[in-house]
């Protein structure tokens, strides 16, 4: 999977969700008198959600330094994560 | 959205009642429950108001209807509720209603009384009877009988008789099995020993007369010689309030005695069940009525108490009320009160006038059960000022994200939604339960909040990877690992190897959704989402200050000041973005820019950042090898520049500009005199500011003397200002530290979840022990659950609730809001209800 296609689809989706069904609901539910919550609440939900998760996704990106393992998770890993049956 | 974006507009009205119909409109009124009365007899002593009359008679009907549903409670007979809400009865009614509890009041105290004398009379029989089967015994053991008549005889005949003769006298009676001990002692000391004491226990408790609670007694019977031992026996008996009986000696007295004791006992039985069964009929009779009859009354009270704070215009006999009511909903006032006046049959029909006043207006906000909840939170630091920007929305979403930032577990925000989920749910059937527990009832009275935090609980624990302190591997870790055999040496357990980003990580993305599942297992995992999270705090907590500010937008155009849009916001807005969204960018910046290959030139953040503030820079070209403090982007010199003095340069701006502004304003308006005089200084809705005064109040706790030429004291407006200034400025540093709390928390919620796997869970898990591992694992279980309930979900729960509940109140709202104003209280029969129903002892 390439970066740009995970940040791509996890953008529109919170797009969608942010932009496009406050649209949508301005015009089906446009004699609610609870219309203008449920914009905020999509609008605020999609803004922190995908500010929360570009953050975690970004600071991921270029890691400065990695995980220190003990020799017996490493030896773990490398089997059952990585199908690497030599060690 | 109007109603909750800003509180509703409010009206103050006069309303002109006719008397006869004064009291069905107010009944109206009450059943609406959209208006709120203003007391216009606050100086009038209680005691001369006009209904004072009415409101006793009320507080004797409520004294009846008190002493019956006790009575009710005593027989344990459950008060129906079938959830019908009766209406005030017209004034003429009242009267029946007066005489019907008054009948019923009476007859059961009849009732009651009769049955206690009834019940004395019983238990006198009773221990008469206990007594006189119970000496059997003694004179037997003792072998008196013959002895005491020989002996009596003896003296009768020889006056002078031989000392040897024994003159035993007795007394027996009944006394409470407690006292026994302490009586012994004391015949014994006040009778130097000469008194015989026997006492003999009743098996089954006997039951007290007057309070109804049943008492252990014992029989006893005391022997002694001569009538100065007797007096004193007689004495020591009626201080411990020993019931006394006359038992005769011989055996033949005794036993006539006991049939006709028993005979009348039966009788007496007889009667007071009797009695028991009418007193039942009467209680079943007022079970069915009463909670309507206690409705009625607290609905006459609370409309004659309203009536009293009318005023009397006798020249047109009517009485006149001054209340508030939303704008809105003038037209169903309206209505209400001609069905009032039908309902009284008068011809004169009720005025309602709304009034232009300076008062400011309650704030009322039209909320549904699902934001009330959160309108309760912003209220509790303070109401609305009237028709100021409300937060309550954007905390609806805000608040359960920021607790979940604090909270980040999967597993504990999938319970926390779940509970949440079911009080939704099943919230009728628990509302009807009516419970007194005020803990439940803040938790009941929460249940949307729950709800939502748990939910986003569940999505920031799937980002941070942490359920129960362990983590899904849903994508495949981006990290991977291409030691050999003999790279991985060493005791498995201790040693450790570092994977370098350059050779083992990613091929291709990092993990899509959160924080790799290695970190899970890694030494390093704390320093890694350290630094994360700190990052994370302090973008969130600069995002939701940005918003704040932005939203006092809102406030300086709602109330006309133009002024504080340019001078306040603006500069506000400057400040906030040129330091610490600068901070931001960079954050961002050394993400996407540098990676492993740089890691020794990678900025240190902190110190770039503290170097911009002393104007110290390092320029990089000139160095040959990487420098943590030197530039690392072209022309960040100049831009850091530029923000350092743009937001040096807004501190002034926002503390001169404004006072200086509204001075010249001022001088403007008094030198040359205006025409039109200022009127409103109140953000009444109604009518639009004229003078530049509203400006001055807004924001400000000027107080209104009702003058139509305001005060403009120019040093007390500076003084603010100042105080606003230094507030903002060293409120931005020191509330962007202070979201370091949502790290904080974070943090020590995920070291306790890994302390209660590692110490508890995991070693029930790890037991080598083949069948025996299944007990101790079942026990251990349990621990590890209530644990996690108790310290988890309710301790870490309360209290990241708390620190979410202080960065609204003061890091965000601080930047917009003031919340001087006062909650609009109508007069409505189902708030008086629901309260009182709240208080209702079960």
């Amino acid at each position: 999977m390439e970066t740009g296609l995970v940040i791509g689809i996890v953008t529109a989706f919170w797009f969608f969700v942010g932009a496009v069904l406050p649209i949508i609901l301005q015009f089906f539910l446009w004699r609610s008198p609870n219309k203008g919550i449920y914009q905020i609440m999509l609008i605020l939900t999609a803004v922190c959600c995908y500010i929360f998760w570009l953050t975690a996704y970004l600071c991921q990106l270029n890691p400065l330094f990695g995980p220190q393992l003990s020799v017996d998770m490493i030896r773990f890993m490398q089997q059952e994560w990585w199908n690497d049956q030599s060690v | 959205m109007g109603s909750l974006f800003r509180s509703e507009e409010m009206t103050l009205c006069q309303l002109f009642l006719q008397t006869e119909a004064s009291y069905a409109c107010v009944s109206e009124l009450g059943e609406l429950g959209i208006f709120q009365f203003k007391d216009l007899n606050q100086n009038v002593n209680a005691f001369q108001k006009k209904f004072v009359n009415e409101v006793r008679r009320c507080e004797e009907m409520e004294r009846k209807l008190r002493y019956i549903e006790k009575e009710i409670k005593k027989d344990e007979l459950k008060i129906p509720d079938f959830g019908e809400n009766p209406k005030a009865p017209a004034p003429k009614e009242m009267v029946d209603l007066e005489a019907q509890f008054e009948k019923n009041e009476s007859e059961l105290r009849e009732v009651n009384t009769n049955a206690e004398a009834l019940k004395r009379n019983f238990l006198e029989l009773t221990e008469l009877r206990e007594v006189l089967k119970k000496t059997q015994t003694f004179f037997s053991v003792v072998n008196l009988p013959n002895i005491v008549g020989e002996a009596q005889h003896a003296l009768v005949i020889e006056e002078s008789g031989p000392a040897q003769a024994v003159q035993l006298g007795f007394i027996a009676g009944v006394i409470p099995r407690e006292k026994v001990p302490p009586f012994e002692r004391m015949l014994w000391f006040a009778c130097r020993g000469n008194v015989f004491l026997r006492y003999e226990e009743i098996q089954q408790p006997l039951e007290d007369p007057h309070t109804g609670e049943a008492k252990h007694k014992a029989v006893f019977m005391i022997f002694f010689q001569g009538e100065q031992l007797k007096a004193r026996v007689k004495k020591i008996c009626e201080g411990f309030r020993a019931a006394l009986y006359p038992c005769p000696e011989s055996t033949q007295e005794r036993q006539e005695m006991l049939r006709g004791v028993t005979t009348r006992l039966e009788d007496l039985k007889m009667v007071l069940n009797q009695t028991e069964d009418h007193r039942r009929r009467v209680l079943v009779g007022a079970q069915k009525e009463i909670r309507n009859w206690i409705i009625k009354v607290e609905k006459i009270k609370a409309i004659y108490h309203t009536l009293n704070m009318f005023s009397f215009d006798i020249s047109h006999n009517s009485l006149i009320a001054e209340g508030w009511c939303p704008v809105q909903s003038l037209e169903e006032v309206r209505r209400v009160l001609k069905e009032g006046e039908k309902l009284s049959g008068s011809t004169i029909p009720s005025i309602l006038h709304p009034l232009k006043t300076k008062e400011v207006p309650p704030t009322f906000f039209k909320t549904s059960r699902f934001t009330q909840g959160f309108q309760n939170i912003v209220d509790a630091y303070g109401v609305a000022t009237y028709q100021e920007v409300n937060p309550m929305p954007y905390t609806i979403i805000t608040f359960p994200f920021l607790f979940s930032v604090m909270f980040g577990d999967a597993g504990h925000g999938t319970l926390m939604f779940l509970f949440g989920l079911w009080m939704v749910i099943k919230e009728k059937s628990l509302l009807s339960q009516k419970s007194n527990n005020e803990i439940w009832n803040t938790f009941f009275g929460g249940r949307y909040i729950i709800m939502l935090m748990g939910l986003f609980s569940i999505y920031t624990g799937m980002i941070y990877n942490d359920a129960f302190s362990k983590s899904f591997n849903i994508f495949g870790s981006a990290w991977h690992s291409t030691y050999t055999d003999g790279d991985l040496q060493g005791d498995g357990e201790t040693a450790t190897l570092v994977l370098d980003p350059g050779p083992f990580y990613r091929n291709g993305t990092p993990y899509p959704f959160g924080i790799d599942p290695i970190w899970q297992s890694a030494k390093n995992k704390i320093t890694f989402l350290n630094s994360f999270k700190m990052k994370m705090a302090v973008i969130l907590g600069i995002s939701q200050m940005v918003f704040g500010v932005c939203l006092s937008i809102f406030n300086h155009l709602h109330f006309k000041m133009i002024v504080c849009l340019f001078c306040e916001f603006l500069p506000e807005l400057i400040f906030l973005l040129a330091l610490f969204g600068y901070l931001i960018f960079m954050v961002y910046y050394k993400w996407l820019v540098f990676d492993v290959t740089e890691s020794g030139c990678a900025p240190a953040l902190l110190i770039q950042y503290i170097n911009m503030f002393m104007f110290k820079y390092e320029d990089a070209s000139e160095k040959t090898d990487c420098d943590v403090q030197a530039t690392f982007y072209e022309n960040q010199q100049t831009i850091q520049t530029i923000f350092v003095i743009m937001a040096v340069l807004s501190v002034p701006v926002l503390l001169l500009v404004k006072p200086f502004y509204l001075r010249s304003l001022h001088n403007a308006k008094t030198h040359p005199p205006k025409v039109e005089k200022d009127t409103s200084k109140s953000v009444n809705g109604k009518s639009k500011p004229v003078g530049e005064d509203v400006k001055v109040s807004y924001g400000h706790a000027l107080i209104n003397h009702g003058e139509d030429e305001e005060e403009f004291e120019f040093s007390e407006i500076f003084i603010e200002q100042a105080i606003h200034t230094i507030e903002f400025c060293l409120g931005c540093i020191s509330h962007t530290a202070s979201y370091l709390r949502l790290w904080a928390l974070s943090l020590a919620h995920a070291q306790l979840s890994e302390v209660l796997w590692t110490m508890v869970l995991h070693i029930g898990l790890s037991m080598d022990m083949q069948y025996l591992g299944g007990l101790i694992i079942f026990v251990v279980w349990m621990f590890w659950a209530n644990l996690t309930i108790a310290v988890l979900l309710v301790m870490e729960g309360l209290s990241a609730f708390l620190h979410t509940l202080r960065l609204h109140w003061v890091e965000f709202q601080s930047k917009f809001y003031s919340g001087n104003g006062y909650l609009f209280q109508p007069f409505g029969f189902k708030h008086i209800l629901d309260i009182d129903s709240l208080q209702e002892i079960k």
